[in-house]
């Protein structure tokens, strides 16, 4: 390739002082000095998180305090890293939400492998997984890492349910068949 | 071109595909054998014909003739013979095959016939799919994702029916998610011969109910649970246990009597969750009892024997013991040992220069799928050589030698002395050298107790009653501290002074194969999945104590049960 040779342009003497630089410098400088900071002081301050961010994955409640997962696996299947691990378990008969059967005994999430993929949240057909607005967990230990089932609630809470499909379940149940 | 056909076959034309099925063939099993998939949920290859499903609606037509002359009539359009199409839909599973027969399973009546069907069926599925059992291995999912509609226009309230009820100790019923298919019915009828299970009311209300006086508690009950297309009937032990596509199937052999159910294990991760029936259409055709289908919690049962010290340790303990007894050893194989343990018991007997008894279990057989010998492989001691007569009962001439002093250590493999027929007392005079997987009167009396695994540990063959030699695959890891019995045994021959032979299934079986004539030329690999019939006339004098079982007719005067 050709090499071209471009002249450099001698500098005028206002350049060669530096100071046109350096006062626009300083204007940017003093501009954001009166304007509100764009920082946080975390973790005293905490950002605002948007409504679609895919936290922490925790189970929730319905409104009427009934557990919303009813361990069917099927997060537990589609989960890439293999981070949930389900045991299943029976409601007994004598509970109000007998009608539901299927409850987890155990639900594990190992945060150490999740990757926040919102697989689980997307397969859910009850709507009982939820990855929320939790983003920073720690531990001193691998197990610590590890949530279970009670701790899940915890983080989860209640979430408005538009369905209530079992409790429409148990109203038919009760009204039984018109004949 | 149409290949002229054999007397005994009929060409059909399924889909535009020509084949030559037996006669009798019913257009589904027709339409298997061209990979057309017909979906069915009424319809069972080991059930009755009932067609009350409809789901197996099909198109079909007949090659015209003309009625005068019965001359073919010719499409002068493709020059072929003219078929008449039958103008309505007609069901597959009741029609059987006819010659020319021609059959349409993707034309516009047959889809809209199936959106139709799958239509009404869901109308009252309650779709739990998310809490119920059968969702992974289920008819209705399958067919509803690959023949329905894809939604649903019914907005009306759905029938309520009984859910959760027990059936029987085993069978658990939910009516609102039965699709009526009268499998469990005609199961209970025909097979089972105890008819406890009917329909009750009319139309959309009908609900299948058992007969309020019985239970559904035949030993074959849960094979309802297996042929319900839907999650209506559920197994009470495998309930919310764990999802089916999480496990893992093992092909395997049921240990509970010499008839050799073929069965499939179902594990996760090392850890069994049910057993359920294999076809084999010489043997058990779809059906396994209830009672083999529990035999999986032997594994994790609280009384397996682990060992603390390694198997070198108690393989030199055994052998200090075999050598201050020279000459009054005792073999007490087992007819529950696989053919190649079985094989090695000779081998460490001939070693030992003992003599090898077997232990007799007998019961009453059920004439269907549990024999009258509850040991499952005692043809297999016979085949091997282990033994040459059928065990006697109660080991006599072995308890008569341990009290004439003639018999100071006894080998026990995976056999209870006591429960077979020995007192204590003879059992405090010799030392045992106990293998076995469970803890027992035997292995607490035992010197030497060498762990073993349970069939469900490792991989062999037993052979069944008809002489047929199934193969059955390791299902789970072996427990630690429990030993493969083939490295045990072949260890114990090592240390009495016999050849060393290999301990693993594969490179066995040649020896076997070498010295045993019936298998000659078999290869463990070799045995298909269904299982290779053995020649039973060298054992022809021999009178065994099974009667007739399904599809097994003995051949000998049954001999008195003992």
């Amino acid at each position: 390739m050709a090499v071209i040779q471009v002249e450099r342009k001698p500098l005028s003497f206002a350049e060669r002082t530096y100071i046109p630089q350096i006062i626009g410098g300083l204007k940017t400088t003093f501009k954001h000095l009166l304007k509100p900071p764009v920082t946080l002081q975390y973790p005293e301050q905490r950002p605002e998180i948007s409504k679609n961010y895919r936290g922490v994955p925790t189970l929730v409640k319905d409104p009427n305090g009934r557990e919303k997962c009813v361990s069917c696996q099927l997060c537990e299947f589609v989960c890439p890293p293999k981070a949930i691990r389900i045991t299943p378990g029976e409601i007994p008969e004598d509970s109000p939400n007998a009608h539901v059967e299927r409850a987890p005994q155990a639900f594990d999430i190992d945060m150490l492998r999740c990757i926040y993929c919102g697989l689980c949240q997307e397969v859910c057909p009850e709507e009982a997984i939820w990855l929320q607005n939790q983003f920073s967990l720690s531990g001193y230990t691998r197990a610590e890492m590890v949530n279970h089932k009670d701790k899940l609630y915890e983080l989860g809470g209640t979430l408005p349910d538009a369905h209530f499909k079992w409790d429409k379940k148990k109203a038919a149940e009760e009204h039984g068949n018109e004949h | 071109m149409i290949q002229p056909a054999k007397p005994d076959l009929v060409t059909v034309n399924i889909d535009g595909k020509e084949i030559a099925v037996p006669k009798g063939t019913n257009v589904i099993e027709a339409a298997r054998l061209v990979n057309v998939d017909v979906p069915h949920y009424c319809y069972h290859p080991k059930l009755a014909v009932v067609g009350n499903c409809r789901m197996c609606l099909i198109e079909m037509g007949m090659p015209a003739v003309d009625p005068a002359t019965k001359a073919p009539v010719m499409d002068p359009a493709t020059g072929k013979q003219k078929i008449n199409w039958i103008p309505r839909p007609q069901i597959g599973c009741g029609t059987t095959v006819s010659p020319g027969l021609h059959v349409k399973t993707t034309s516009p009546m047959v889809k809209d016939a199936r959106e139709g069907v799958m239509e009404f069926l869901l109308i009252n599925h309650p779709l739990d799919c998310p809490i119920c059992d059968q969702a992974g291995e289920c008819k209705l999912q399958e067919q509803a994702t690959g023949y329905g509609r894809g939604y649903s226009r019914f907005i009306e309230q759905k029938n309520v029916k009984p859910k959760r009820t027990q059936l029987g100790p085993r069978v658990t019923l939910d009516d609102e998610r039965c699709v009526l298919c009268s499998r469990c019915i005609r199961f209970s009828k025909d097979i089972a011969k105890e008819d406890v299970l009917g329909f009750v009311d009319r139309g959309s209300y009908s609900t299948l109910t058992c007969h309020p006086d019985r239970k559904l508690d035949h030993n074959y009950s849960l094979n309802t649970v297996d042929i319900c297309p839907v999650g209506a009937l559920t197994s009470t032990d495998f309930r919310f246990k764990m999802r089916v596509w999480f496990l893992k199937q093992t092909n395997s052999i049921c240990t509970e009597s010499s008839v050799g159910v073929n069965s499939v294990v179902w594990s996760r991760e090392g850890v069994i969750y049910r057993i359920t029936p294999r076809r084999n259409d010489e043997v058990n055709d779809t059906w396994m009892p209830d009672s083999g289908r529990i035999l999986y919690k032997q594994v994790q049962s609280a009384e397996r024997l682990k060992a603390v010290e390694s198997l070198e340790a108690l393989v030199a303990k055994a052998a200090s013991i075999f050598k201050t007894s020279a000459g009054a050893i005792s073999v007490v194989g087992s007819g529950r040992s696989s053919v190649e343990e079985q094989f090695l018991t000779k081998k460490l007997a001939a070693a030992l220069g003992a003599q090898a008894h077997l232990v007799k279990r007998a019961g009453e057989g059920d004439k269907l799928l549990i024999s009258a010998d509850r040991n499952p492989n005692v043809r297999g001691a016979l085949v091997t050589g282990l033994i040459s007569q059928l065990p006697c009962a109660e080991l006599k001439q072995l308890s008569g030698e341990i009290d004439s002093g003639k018999v100071k250590t006894v080998v026990a493999i995976n056999e209870d002395l006591l429960a077979a027929g020995l007192t204590a007392a003879q059992l405090a005079k010799i030392s045992v050298v106990y293998l076995g997987t469970h803890a027992n009167a035997t292995s607490l009396a035992a010197k030497v107790v060498l762990p073993t695994l349970t069939v469900f540990e490792k991989a062999g063959t037993f052979v069944n009653q008809q002489f047929r030699i199934q193969k059955f695959a390791q299902a789970v890891p072996g427990l630690t501290g429990a030993h493969n019995d083939l490295t045990v045994l072949s260890a114990l021959t090592a240390a009495a002074g016999g050849a060393a032979l290999p301990s693993e299934v594969g490179t066995l079986w040649p020896v076997i194969a070498t010295e045993t004539p019936a298998l000659a030329t078999m290869l463990y690999k070799n045995i298909p999945e269904t299982g290779l019939l053995l020649d039973a006339t060298p054992w022809a004098g021999l009178s065994f104590v099974e009667g007739e079982t399904l599809h097994f007719k003995p051949a000998a005067p049954v001999a008195a049960t003992v």
